[in-house]
């Protein structure tokens, strides 16, 4: 029987992560992360969780354990924030080039300098290119639902995949969440199968150097250059995005609850204007949408789950009917504009989708994002675009711009 | 939505009274309901806040609270420094950790307050950690009497699924204690 208990979003991180019944964890605490670390040590420490907890330096060697586990065919689990991500960039690349089906923790939090603890999400996105699959969960019953479908996406298509939940904001809230069932789980996420198995009766030469052009390898058989496993990656990702949206509803049917897939609509049917995000931000909007319609404004959300592979069927299909899309995202791309907002555009570029789409950068270094301030910035917005200007410098929610020191 | 903001000291079991509260309210039907610290570092010692969110139905924000339905105040020592009721909705409940009556408390706005002896209850019913007496079951205790939202048994049940069973009998009775003890606005007995 499943059952509902109040958690924080670590908590329901840290459930989720036994029902998948992990193996090895390697992590390296780091705010607003460390406590989910901490239930997951408790677990294993007790026996309720058989699983080696690895214990290591740094963020970089957490992640080459999981690598090292994974590669000798075991379930893996790390999980961290901000500065401890960007400690792990190189790690990131070759895990994702090793086509290992790590999962891992993302508890969004902005990135130095200046230092902050608190939560926006420049460190997942700064990692966008590394060969991850990420999701953005939009409360904590996503976060544990997530977790259980990232490893069973993260097994069919070979690629490791990033759960990104906002710190502090998901990751110390409590809410309801219903704890599914051991049985439906374990029917839902067989064990891992792993494709190739390191070990010492077998030894094998796993990613040795590549050249520009193909070799054949010590047997005499021709392989793949670096060239055509680059694009295998690729390709892979791109394909993806069907196993996401298929996992999501075999998960649905099993389990009740449906997140989307790839994104999720709010109000959407006959929504003029489109507010859109990834995470909690997402959520806000939902609040601020319903006080808009109380004042007469046909507005909906669509909330982006996977930004990697970006979903641009879904998005086209998604948005083809908006008049005016505002992008709400806690990530700025230095020197252009937030990278949600790119790539939407990017997505729409060749269609019929011709509404403008207004970029608003909100809630940095854990600078709060109220559902209020949501629907003020929206109907200002609208007001530019009535106005006539289809297109506007990026906002910067809430951010005092008048007084910035010298 | 109901929105509860808990003012107290690091160290005061101000998170712990926000998610018993909570848990509470769920128990009791509430089928939105979440709890939070004040986001960042905690230092003993320190004014810090918690809040509780109530709602009939699922909760969709997670913003902080910015103008709360009631207030609970575990140090009357923070009134003279916190903004208490720069955070409170214009005549909202205000729950008091004090000795004094509620007239005496120095409470001004025109705001509805409710008062209990808190620490005078811990003390008697045994809840002191490191010297200080633990004031967070008797004003939930309060707030179970004054708010008149989350009823006694369900916040009963509460301390039950949070405490563990050494400490459970003192702070029942402490809490009955407080519920019993309370005044404030149509309390007087």
């Amino acid at each position: 029987m499943s059952r509902t208990e109040i958690l924080t979003g670590n908590q329901a991180a840290a459930e989720g992560a036994k029902l998948c019944h992990i193996q090895v964890v390697s992590a390296y605490p780091i705010t607003p992360q460390t406590s989910l670390t901490e239930y997951l040590s408790q677990a294993i420490e007790s026996g309720q969780l058989k699983a080696e907890y690895v214990r290591v330096e740094s963020e970089h060697s957490a992640l080459s354990v999981c690598i090292a586990a994974s590669s000798v065919g075991a379930r893996a689990f790390t999980s961290t924030s901000s500065h401890g991500l960007l400690y792990m960039h190189e790690q990131l690349h070759w895990a994702a080039g090793s086509r290992l089906p790590i999962v891992m923790c993302c508890v969004n939090r902005g990135v130095g300098a200046p230092w902050s603890i608190f939560n926006d999400q420049q460190d997942s996105i700064s990692q966008r290119d590394t060969g991850w699959i990420q999701i953005y969960c939009r409360d904590n019953q996503e976060i544990i639902d997530t977790l259980i479908q990232a490893y069973r996406i993260a097994e069919l298509v070979k690629i490791p995949v990033m759960v990104c939940y906002d710190g502090f904001v998901l990751s110390h809230t409590m809410m309801p969440v219903e704890i599914p069932d051991a049985e439906t789980v374990d029917a839902f996420l067989p064990p891992y199968h792993a494709h190739t198995i390191l070990s010492p009766e077998d030894p094998r030469n796993i990613n040795p150097v590549t050249f520009p052009w193909r070799r054949a390898d010590q047997d005499g058989v021709m392989c793949d250059g670096y060239m055509e496993l680059r694009y295998k990656l690729q390709t892979a990702l791109e394909a993806a995005g069907e196993t996401i949206a298929a996992v999501g509803r075999d998960f649905a049917e099993r389990f009740g609850r449906d997140h989307g897939g790839l994104l999720w609509r709010y109000r959407t049917e006959d929504a003029d204007v489109i507010l859109t995000g990834m995470g909690s931000i997402a959520t806000e909007a939902t609040m601020a949408v319903d006080a808009l319609r109380e004042q007469g404004i046909a507005a909906g959300v669509v909330g982006l789950r996977v930004y990697r592979p970006f979903p641009k069927a879904a998005v086209r299909e998604a948005f083809r009917d908006a008049r005016a899309v505002l992008v709400m995202e806690k990530d700025i791309s230095y020197g252009y504009e937030g990278a949600l907002c790119s790539d939407l555009k990017a997505a729409f570029y060749g269609t019929e989708i011709s509404a403008p789409i207004h970029n608003v950068v909100a809630g940095l270094g854990g600078r709060d994002v109220k559902a209020r301030e949501l629907a003020e910035v929206t109907r200002e917005i609208l007001d530019r675009i009535a106005a006539g200007q289809p297109e506007g410098p990026t906002t910067w929610l809430n951010c005092r711009t008048d007084t910035l020191t010298e | 939505m109901h929105e509860v903001i808990w003012h107290g000291r690091g160290g005061q079991g101000v998170v712990l009274a926000a998610q018993i509260l909570a848990e509470s309210a769920y128990m009791q039907g509430f089928k939105g309901v979440t709890s939070a610290p004040t986001f960042g570092p905690e230092r003993r010692g320190a004014p810090l806040t918690a809040s509780t969110k109530i709602s009939e139905t699922p909760i969709r924000t997670f913003a902080q609270i910015e103008y709360a339905d009631i207030a609970v105040v575990l140090d009357p020592s923070l009134l003279k420094v916190i903004n208490i009721l720069g955070s409170l909705r214009p005549g909202g409940l205000i729950v008091v950790n004090t000795p004094l009556k509620a007239e005496d408390a120095g409470i001004d706005g025109g705001h509805p307050v409710a008062v209990v002896d808190g620490a005078g209850i811990a003390f008697r019913h045994h809840l002191i950690k490191e010297g200080a007496p633990m004031v967070n079951t008797p004003l939930l205790g309060a707030f179970a009497r004054a708010a008149n939202l989350v009823f006694l048994e369900y916040i009963e049940k509460g301390l039950k699924w949070k405490l563990s069973s050494t400490v459970l009998a003192n702070n029942l009775s402490a809490l009955r204690d407080a519920y019993e003890a309370t005044r404030g606005p149509g309390l007087e007995n």
